[in-house]
């Protein structure tokens, strides 16, 4: 599964507007995460998970920072995510269904704050462009 | 699924906010964008050729129209959904032959329609309990399944 020219267009153009409110993104799709999918606290029993707590915030940056990275390196997100692949695969080893939850959350957070960018073309170019970067975070798994 | 009391609620005051039929159309057209091989069951419904195509086919609209008021009848009986789906899921069996996992598409689908309808007012909460609405009507579309 690989992006159309089209589809990396869309992305671009979306990554702008997004790209300005990255952190609160982040920190509201990791809350919405753990709010509607609280299987998935179980992998930070470390962290004070509470709404605006600083790891939450700390995080939300950590995760919207790679999806940026995955943007700006459209066409080899493979090679960008290459470090936070073994990370995943080796020491966190979060469990493959998360990401497609994450990624949905993702979304909805994206759609609830750019309604009117968010059609039909540039959610299907989004959804499609996570499942490529949680398919690349969990290739090396085994 | 259980619901609490306080996310019944939020359920019904964010569901009179939503145009039904519209937002039918909609979730059913992006489903149908968003995963393109769910239009196997829609070969009749003309042209599917694009996003701009499916989104303003009027067969797509009346069905997805169809398919949110029958969803929206459920939130009715949010206690007993697997009885209120009963005929429905013997339906989507038998005659349909609709894999149940479309079902988990289109509510998911829907859930990305409500955000951006309702923007900020869509908090984690509402949509935490609207992923458990989407889950159990699925769950009940699905139970009759042989």
């Amino acid at each position: 599964m690989s992006l159309t020219k089209a589809e990396r267009t869309i992305i671009a153009s979306m990554w702008g507007k997004v790209s300005t409110q990255a952190d609160s993104i982040g920190t509201e799709a990791l809350e919405r995460l753990f709010t509607s999918y609280p299987q998935t606290k179980t992998y930070f029993p470390h962290f004070d998970l509470h709404p605006g707590s600083a790891q939450l915030r700390a995080h939300g940056s950590k995760v919207v920072a790679a999806v940026g990275d995955a943007v700006k390196s459209i066409d080899n997100i493979a090679g960008a995510l290459s470090k936070l692949s073994e990370l995943h695969a080796y020491i966190l080893r979060v469990d493959p269904v998360n990401f497609k939850l994450l990624s949905h959350c993702l979304l909805v957070t994206v759609a609830a704050r750019f309604p009117a960018d968010f059609t039909a073309e540039a959610h299907a170019a989004w959804d499609k462009f996570l499942s490529v970067v949680s398919s690349v975070l969990t290739e090396k798994y085994r | 699924m259980v619901l609490t009391a306080d996310e019944k609620a939020l359920v019904s005051s964010l569901w009179c906010k939503m145009n039904v039929d519209e937002a039918g159309a909609e979730a059913l057209g992006r489903m149908l964008v968003v995963y393109p091989w769910t239009q196997r069951f829609f070969d009749h419904f003309g042209d599917l050729s694009s996003a701009s195509a499916v989104m303003g086919n009027a067969k797509v609209k009346a069905h997805g129209k169809k398919v949110l008021n029958s969803f929206s009848d459920g939130l009715k009986h949010l206690d007993d959904l697997k009885g209120t789906f009963a005929h429905l899921s013997e339906l989507h069996c038998d005659k349909l032959h609709v894999d149940p996992e479309n079902f988990r598409l289109l509510g998911n689908v829907l859930v990305c329609v409500m955000a951006r309808h309702l923007g900020p007012e869509f908090t984690p909460q509402a949509q935490a309990a609207y992923q458990k609405v989407v889950a159990g009507v699925a769950n009940a579309l699905a139970h009759k399944y042989h």
